[in-house]
């Protein structure tokens, strides 16, 4: 018998969890890409969310930090429902969510540090992004994330300098550098090779655990969310078809998130 | 490889046209150039009048020959030289300092709409009129000299560069963007680390652009009394002092190229 994940120990800290509630978001009225979702991610473990291209997962996911504005519905996480936050609250409940990007999303004209340091945006004053006087604190924090994940040396370079998997490790140093309560990835490795790929999930899994926080992640490869998630949700057509451990998914479920069969053999 | 099919025959015997006449263009091409030649006989052009001008031309020319480079004359230039330099280095600087603002404020993709709208509005406005006319509605409000001849010259650097500001922050990578917004970074630290570096390498082409462009008008305001090396071309006329006035042109000449080597070297230290 395997070890309880984390998602079957249903841990009891609910405060840390997130939970939503029908959320519903038409970019178009009449249209909904995603219809009254409800989900509730555990303080802790990795949450996979698979399905077709266009069915929501990424409305989804931009939803729980606000990139996207719901049309309704609620997301409450840490004592705040983040559908109705605004201006300086909104902020501040972001900056407690790392995001890691697809298209990994580092400015490119700035350094690799300069792109860590990002993450501290939320906490330091204008002027100090405005000289890059960051706190001695966080430009230490972030030269040590940088060594984390095997970028030490690349600190000065600028990030358009760097390959697919080099630029995602600056990503998950500046989401990590935001010193997360929730990650959250995007189709974190569909740019990227497969080898790169496990790397970088591995990665993401590995600095998640060591600050024991939840990870909801996007993805296409559904053997990559077997083998890292603890939890996959299944989506198709702006609702949730499947939720369950890895094991759980059988090839029928794969049917009815992803239609065809063809493609399975 | 026998049995390839030939390729079927076309269905109609008639003839495929490749290139069909295009009506409407021939039609207006046809107009326009009936208009010249009906706009030509109204502004009573004709050849006769043209070829008496040559006459004029080559008289003024022959008057301006040798240049005249006397002591009291190379005084004035120096002193309207200066004049118009320095209008054109404040002008820059100012209008380069509002026009970053100003141009964030009309990028739609940063601003709220109702922002962006009077932003533009105001852009539009600064941009109707050339420099030369603003410059007299400021020789009108503040009187003749150099400081209407640089608020002239600020309000059409606004312009310019507040324009090719909003549309580079409205072209710029919107992922690099969303990803600092994603840190809960407020508005102005999105703009100094998200924004900013994808368009100051163009604003820096720009601005010095601007300079280039700043220098010839500089001299330009001055003929309706802006300051600067126009005035003293434009008093120089006045007298009829047509060496004189070679010699000023070819000191407008000669700066208008040194600023144009300058700018061009600024934009490629920048890129």
């Amino acid at each position: 018998m395997d070890a309880p994940t984390p998602f079957e120990r249903a841990a009891g800290d609910i405060d840390r969890a997130l939970v939503i509630r029908n959320l519903r978001k038409e970019y178009r009225p009449g249209h909904p890409v995603l219809k009254d979702v409800s989900l509730t991610v555990e303080g802790r473990g990795m949450t996979a969310i698979i399905g077709p291209s266009g069915t929501g997962k990424s409305t989804l996911v931009r939803c729980i930090n606000r990139l996207v504005d719901p049309t309704s519905g609620e997301i409450h996480f840490r004592g705040h429902d983040m559908a109705r936050l605004g201006g300086r609250e909104l902020r501040t409940a972001r900056r407690r969510m790392g995001m890691v990007f697809q298209e990994y999303n580092l400015v490119e004209r700035l350094s690799v540090i300069e792109n860590v340091l990002c993450g501290r945006l939320g906490y330091v004053a204008v002027w100090r992004a405005w000289l890059r006087k960051f706190p001695a604190r966080d430009v230490d924090r972030a030269f040590h994330l940088l060594d984390a994940v095997g970028l030490g040396d690349f600190a000065t370079q600028r990030a358009d300098q760097l390959s697919g998997g080099q630029r995602q490790r600056v990503g998950i140093a500046r989401a990590l550098m935001q010193e997360p309560d929730l990650l959250l990835a995007d189709e974190p490795t569909s740019s990227l090779d497969p080898k790169t790929s496990v790397e970088i999930m591995e990665l993401i899994a590995r600095r998640a655990a060591e600050r024991d926080i939840p990870v909801i992640v996007n993805i296409h490869n559904v053997d990559l969310a077997r083998r890292f998630a603890d939890r996959i949700v299944g989506m198709s057509k702006g609702e949730i078809v499947f939720d369950g451990p890895p094991r759980a998914l059988q090839d029928a479920h794969l049917l009815q998130i992803y239609g065809g069969e063809g493609w399975l053999q | 490889m026998t049995d390839v099919p030939a390729p079927s025959p076309p269905r109609s015997p008639a003839r495929r046209v490749a290139f069909p006449p295009n009506w409407p263009a021939r039609i207006a091409l046809a107009a326009l150039a009936l208009y010249v030649v009906y706009a030509c006989s109204v502004l009573d052009i004709t050849w006769a009048r043209f070829v008496a001008g040559f006459g004029h031309g080559a008289r003024f020319l022959s008057r301006m020959f040798p240049p005249n480079f006397a002591h009291d004359k190379l005084e004035l230039l120096y002193h309207g030289m200066t004049e118009s330099l320095q209008i054109a280095i404040i002008a820059t600087v100012a209008g380069v300092l509002l026009s970053l603002p100003l141009g964030l404020m009309a990028a739609r993709n940063l601003s709220p709409l109702p922002l962006a709208w009077t932003a533009r509005a105001l852009i539009a406005l600064f941009r109707t009129f050339h420099p030369v006319i603003i410059a007299i509605l400021f020789v009108k409000a503040v009187g003749f000299g150099a400081l209407a001849g640089m608020l002239a010259l600020i309000v059409a650097s606004l312009g310019f560069i507040s324009k090719l500001v909003a549309e580079a922050v409205e072209e710029m990578s919107m992922r690099q963007v969303e990803a600092v917004r994603a840190t809960g970074a407020p508005f102005l630290s999105l703009v100094i680390m998200g924004v900013l570096p994808q368009v100051m390498p163009r604003f820096i082409g720009f601005s010095a652009y601007q300079l280039d462009s700043n220098l010839r008008n500089s001299a330009l305001v001055g003929l309706v009394g802006g300051g600067g090396i126009g005035a003293t071309l434009f008093t120089a006329f006045q007298r009829f002092d047509y060496d004189f006035v070679l010699t000023i042109v070819l000191a407008i000449i000669a700066i208008v190229m040194v600023g144009e080597v300058l700018s061009g070297w600024m934009r490629r230290l920048f890129q």
